[in-house]
């Protein structure tokens, strides 16, 4: 990096849960995202730093953390616009174990995914046709609004009620079932809805938001969950839950 | 240090008040049910309890309920109509409604009492 | 699959929240109508003998209130085991059953209100 004027402080989450925040001076440069500061610090400073990234572009996700207390993709996130007077402060993405420093263990954030029956059960074999899924159809709608989530974790790591319940599956494990909720093609049902539903499931949300509020990818996960609200209790009151 | 945090949002904000508003409700309640229950003595204990309510700081808790009131409701009704009718792009302005409501609830309930 | 694919736990827990919603939304209304009631009582005087002379002897009121009460009493003590269960460690069969006590309370002393003032 050419000769910049300022440094910027970095405060950087070091250890496991219980480890402590650590100090660097980050020379500032232009357009400078907050990844480009962690990957330097790793560079130049102290080799034995641990955090993720694959694409840093923006696609893939992995490079989620809590940037001065908002869960954000570091590759995205722009260093003028967050740092303000007190600098930076990094830490591994909230409500899941941590590896080490900036790192954290998904397995659990996927297991929610699993649970919550985010899986495609698919109804047809290889001798069917297509299936004709026209675009406009209000469950393909509903469908399409989320299924670009990549699976980063921001809006697990935001929502409050994650916190709270370590029980509850959380947004983008239900946004996922509701896309497949949606989907004419699966064969999920009633055992979905079932896996949905209580207080581990969409019945735990209380609209917060921060979900909606933080997701890269501008997904809405309390719409899903709202919707997964309204099906489950039309399955309960048909009898078929 | 960005203002706020992970929790400054509106829809959040409406969330605590929400939560806080149906708490304090909770709490009020059964206070003002046995207050009402003294009618059941007569009218004589009614007036008794009734006078105790004339001090202005009584007046000022009587506002602060109507607003808490207001707020739940408002809150509440936010809530059903999200989670019924699914996503509209009103749902900010729904929130900014219910906070008008509370105000308009507890300022006219203010008026009324003659201040 | 099994015909009846839900926990009897998170059953449960989903009829709990049916009736939150339920009765919130019975409530939505009832409150509409108990706002303006207390404002216009405000304005129209509230000694005991003003409030008894405008409520007793109503049976219309008596029903709407016992309807509320009602409504109350389902609502209000879901909402705080809801609120304790997150915010504190305490959960099961003793939170169930204050839960209930606090909402058999509020029946009583609801009932005991509405008596008193419609009766």
């Amino acid at each position: 990096m050419s000769g910049a004027a300022s440094t910027l402080s970095v405060k950087v989450w070091r250890g496991r849960e219980d480890g402590a925040f650590q100090d660097f001076a980050v020379p500032q440069a232009q357009n400078q995202t907050v990844l480009d500061v962690v990957t330097w610090i790793q560079r130049h400073l102290d080799p034995t730093l641990a955090y993720r990234f694959a694409c840093r572009v923006g696609m893939c996700g992995s490079c989620a953390m809590t940037v001065n207390g908002r869960p954000r993709w570091t590759c995205r996130t722009q260093v003028a616009a967050v740092a303000g007077d007190g600098g930076l402060s990094l830490a591994p993405l909230a409500n899941l174990p941590v590896i080490k420093d900036l790192a954290t263990d998904m397995t659990a954030f996927f297991d929610k995914w699993q649970r919550a029956g985010g899986r495609f059960r698919p109804t047809g074999t290889r001798a069917d046709e297509f299936a004709t899924v026209p675009p406009a159809t209000p469950g393909r709608r509903a469908a399409d609004a989320g299924i670009e989530c990549i699976g980063c974790g921001v809006c697990h790591a935001a929502c409050d009620i994650v916190r709270w319940n370590p029980d509850y599956l959380g947004p983008a494990a239900l946004n996922r079932a509701w896309t497949l909720v949606n989907d004419v093609r699966d064969a999920g049902g009633e055992a979905r809805l079932a896996a949905v539903a209580g207080d581990a499931g969409c019945h735990a949300c209380h609209s917060t938001e921060s979900c909606r509020e933080h997701c890269p990818k501008h997904i809405n996960p309390t719409a899903a969950i709202a919707g997964l609200k309204r099906a489950t209790t039309l399955a309960l009151l048909k009898g078929r839950l | 240090m960005t203002l706020g945090g992970p929790r400054a949002h509106a829809s959040y904000g409406a969330f605590v008040v929400h939560r806080l508003s149906g708490l304090a409700l909770a709490v009020f309640l059964p206070l003002h049910f046995w207050a009402l229950g003294t009618a059941i003595e007569g009218a004589a204990t009614l007036d008794g309890f009734l006078k105790w309510t004339d001090q202005p700081l009584v007046k000022l808790a009587e506002i602060g309920l109507v607003v808490l009131l207001a707020a739940h409701f408002a809150g509440g009704v936010r809530l059903l109509a999200l989670e019924l009718l699914g996503w509209r792009a009103w749902q900010k302005t729904a929130v900014a409604a219910s906070a008008g409501f509370s105000l308009a609830a507890g300022l006219l309930f203010l008026l009324n009492l003659g201040f | 699959m099994s015909s009846r694919p839900l926990t009897d736990a998170a059953r449960g827990e989903l009829r709990l929240w049916l009736a939150q919603r339920a009765s919130a939304a019975v409530l939505a209304a009832c409150v509409i109508v108990h706002l303006a009631l207390i404002i216009y009582a405000v304005r129209s005087g509230l000694t005991a003998a003003a409030i008894l002379g405008r409520t007793q002897g109503s049976l219309i009121w008596l029903g709407f209130y016992l309807v509320f009460v009602a409504a109350v009493a389902l609502h209000a003590p879901i909402g705080v085991r809801q609120i304790v269960r997150e915010m504190t460690g305490w959960r099961g069969r003793s939170l169930d059953a204050a839960a209930a006590v606090f909402a058999a309370a509020l029946a009583l002393l609801g009932v005991r209100a509405v008596w008193g003032l419609f009766a």
